[in-house]
């Protein structure tokens, strides 16, 4: 092993590891392409783009989720059944498609509902401050004592199975998160001047805070929100996968795992592992984007 | 020390009323008849008031808090409605299994996660580097029933190098002694070491399945703190002196990884508390969280709300633990903070 002393300023070569070039020197933009310094976001961008496109076209090009055709059960993959055919008989890669569209809108929601919920929230407590601050904090240690997944399971568990209810629960269990998030920014921002100047333009306190604070404080909850709708697609299909939430024949990804899981024991695995692949694909494409956004500025 | 302890029992014990709080706040008075919740969808009227009457349902809710909270600090998390029997019993009879379960995931988690930190830091930037972070973006976006299913197809059906998903010992094994209740350990006392390796085996796969997502976590935390403890300037002392790469990797590097490390593993548990619920579902593992599957089945709402509130306070227990250990771990921390270096 070699003792060799940096010869060169660390925050240099941290920049160079880094792939990042200051973006303009004598006036030129210099900047390498984003494949170059974010093949990760950019290969997680193609991925959804490709999982849009199939959620808003794909249910045009395949056949109905719910047709049943017993004579035709759990017949492997072939070129009339892409993923095969599940112990009723019905196209998997159909159902597949079909779900997309409920996956990823789920996911989508919860991510930006308890992103706005939380924001909201955390700009409260970190720009007002004091006793209201105290007990917001105070609350958001407290539910996250619980696992999200677990809260999550409770809350469905009481208010019954529906999509509505599944995402109300699931986005509930990620605010706290984001009330966080903004919290730590906001009490940041209030000290910055623009804040002063714009209270002594004459702003009034809730003004200050949600137009001028709140956007400043956003950054690290956006980042987090690609993370979060990752996590939601898998969560809402873990509580499928219990029978919590959404319900079989609901084309859901979850869901047909659930049913596809005894078929693995007796060697079809195409009923359970294409459904399930897909929601890993998912949640990868989104987190691979928000790693990569992770450390540095947007 | 002392000090610093009892107030960190103090704020965990208001935790763990919150966590009490919250718990009735959801499941008494969200809205939904709790009666008809508790009594099932098939239920009639006759025993939707039965239910009601039983469980004291139709008394006021400050009442019905003061009775809960006083059943909760005796350690009576309730009656299941399905078996009738107490749930803390049940939970109690069940946790050996998930924490043996727990123990080993996290610490297959550690043992794959501390190292490839370690390495991912030491060669920043580069292949094994860009690898590493892949590995552990994949963990994080790992949903455990798919890899689970994955596992259990190949190494069970196709392979046959594992048992199948069915509990923690062939069913005509008869399981240790209860010792300790983890089966390897009270295997390995009674000197079955032929029960030990079979309660191995049976867990391998519900433990590769957990290890894997918690390493992702383990293995961000140990590399982001193992570049930042290899920048900093003891470091570069220690390599400006002379003392060998492998030795400040290993002593300075890591021990100031450890801190990052512990906690990483209370999140990790957090996580698991949630997570057990699919694995042990998905293996058939007679522990806390197939528990939980099986209350949610049942609609056995009082049996859930118990397993929630154990969750809640395992998980506050270990925090508690996790700051004691950094305590131990970081004079910094024991001294109350008063060096920022």
């Amino acid at each position: 092993m070699s003792t060799q002393v940096p010869d060169t300023d660390p925050l240099v070569d941290a920049a160079a590891t880094e792939g990042w070039i200051p973006p303009e020197i004598d006036g030129i933009v210099h900047r390498k392409s984003l494949i170059r310094r974010k093949p990760m976001a950019v290969v997680g961008a193609v991925i959804l783009l490709v999982y849009v496109l199939v959620a808003v076209l794909g249910p045009l090009f395949v056949g109905d989720p719910l047709t049943t055709d017993p004579s035709n059960a759990l017949q492997p993959p072939s070129g009339d059944n892409l993923f095969g055919t599940d112990k009723f008989g019905r196209d998997v890669f159909a159902r597949a498609v079909h779900a997309a569209r409920l996956d990823l809108s789920i996911g989508v929601v919860i991510a930006i509902a308890s992103m706005v919920i939380g924001s909201l929230i955390g700009v409260i407590a970190g720009y007002w401050g004091s006793w209201l601050d105290e007990v917001i904090m105070r609350l958001t240690d407290v539910i996250l004592a619980f696992p999200g997944f677990v809260l999550a399971l409770i809350l469905v568990a009481v208010m019954g199975n529906s999509i509505p209810n599944v995402v109300i629960a699931v986005a509930a269990a990620y605010i706290p998160y984001f009330i966080r998030l903004t919290r730590a920014e906001a009490l940041g921002q209030r000290e910055m001047e623009y804040v002063d100047g714009a209270r002594l333009a004459g702003n009034r306190p809730w003004r200050v805070a949600f137009r001028h604070v709140l956007p400043n404080s956003l950054r690290p909850s956006l980042v987090q929100a690609t993370l979060v709708a990752g996590w939601a697609i898998l969560t809402v299909a873990g509580l499928a996968f219990l029978g919590v939430g959404i319900r079989p024949p609901t084309p859901e990804w979850g869901v047909m795992v659930a049913e596809g899981t005894p078929d693995i024991i007796t060697g079809q695995w195409w009923t359970a592992l294409f459904p399930g692949g897909l929601i890993v694909l998912a949640a990868a494409a989104f987190h691979f984007i928000g790693d990569e956004f992770g450390g540095e500025p947007l | 020390m002392r000090r610093y302890l009892g107030k960190r029992l103090l704020v965990s014990l208001g935790t763990i009323l919150g966590i009490v709080v919250v718990v009735f706040f959801i499941v008494r008075v969200l809205p939904g008849d709790a009666a008809a919740v508790r009594a099932g969808p098939y239920a009639n009227e006759e025993r939707i008031e039965e239910i009601r009457q039983r469980y004291g349902l139709s008394d006021p809710l400050p009442t019905q808090f003061v009775r809960y909270l006083g059943n909760v600090a005796r350690g009576d998390l309730g009656t299941s409605i399905r078996t009738e029997g107490s749930v803390t019993a049940e939970l109690l009879r069940r946790l050996p299994a998930s924490l043996e379960l727990a123990f080993y995931s996290v610490l297959a988690a550690c043992l794959v996660g501390i190292p490839l930190g370690i390495l991912a830091a030491a060669k920043e930037g580069t292949v094994i580097d860009k690898a590493a972070r892949v590995f552990a973006v994949l963990g994080s976006s790992m949903a455990l029933f798919w890899l689970g299913l994955l596992l259990i197809f190949f190494l069970f059906y196709r392979l046959g190098w594992f048992p199948g998903p069915i509990d923690r010992l062939a069913v005509t094994t008869p399981p240790p002694p209860t010792i300790t209740g983890f089966y390897t350990i009270d295997a390995a006392i009674t000197g079955r070491f032929d029960v030990m390796v079979e309660a191995f085996r049976y867990l391998a796969l519900p433990v590769i399945t957990l290890a894997f997502v918690l390493a992702a976590p383990i293995l961000k935390m140990v590399r982001a703190a193992m570049i930042d403890t290899l920048q900093s300037d003891h470091v570069r002392t220690a390599k400006a002196m002379g003392v060998p790469w492998r030795q400040v990797l290993l002593r300075d590097g890591f021990r100031n990884a450890l801190i990052p490390v512990t906690t990483a593993i209370g999140i990790v548990f957090g996580y698991m508390l949630g997570g057990n619920i699919i694995v042990e579902f998905l293996f058939a593992w007679p522990g806390v969280g197939r528990y939980a599957y099986n209350a949610i089945q049942n609609n056995d709402i009082e049996a859930l709300q118990g397993f929630v509130i154990m969750v809640g306070v395992l998980y506050v227990a270990l925090n508690v633990v996790i700051d004691l250990l950094y305590a131990w771990i970081d004079p910094r921390i024991r001294l109350g903070g008063k060096a920022t270096v």
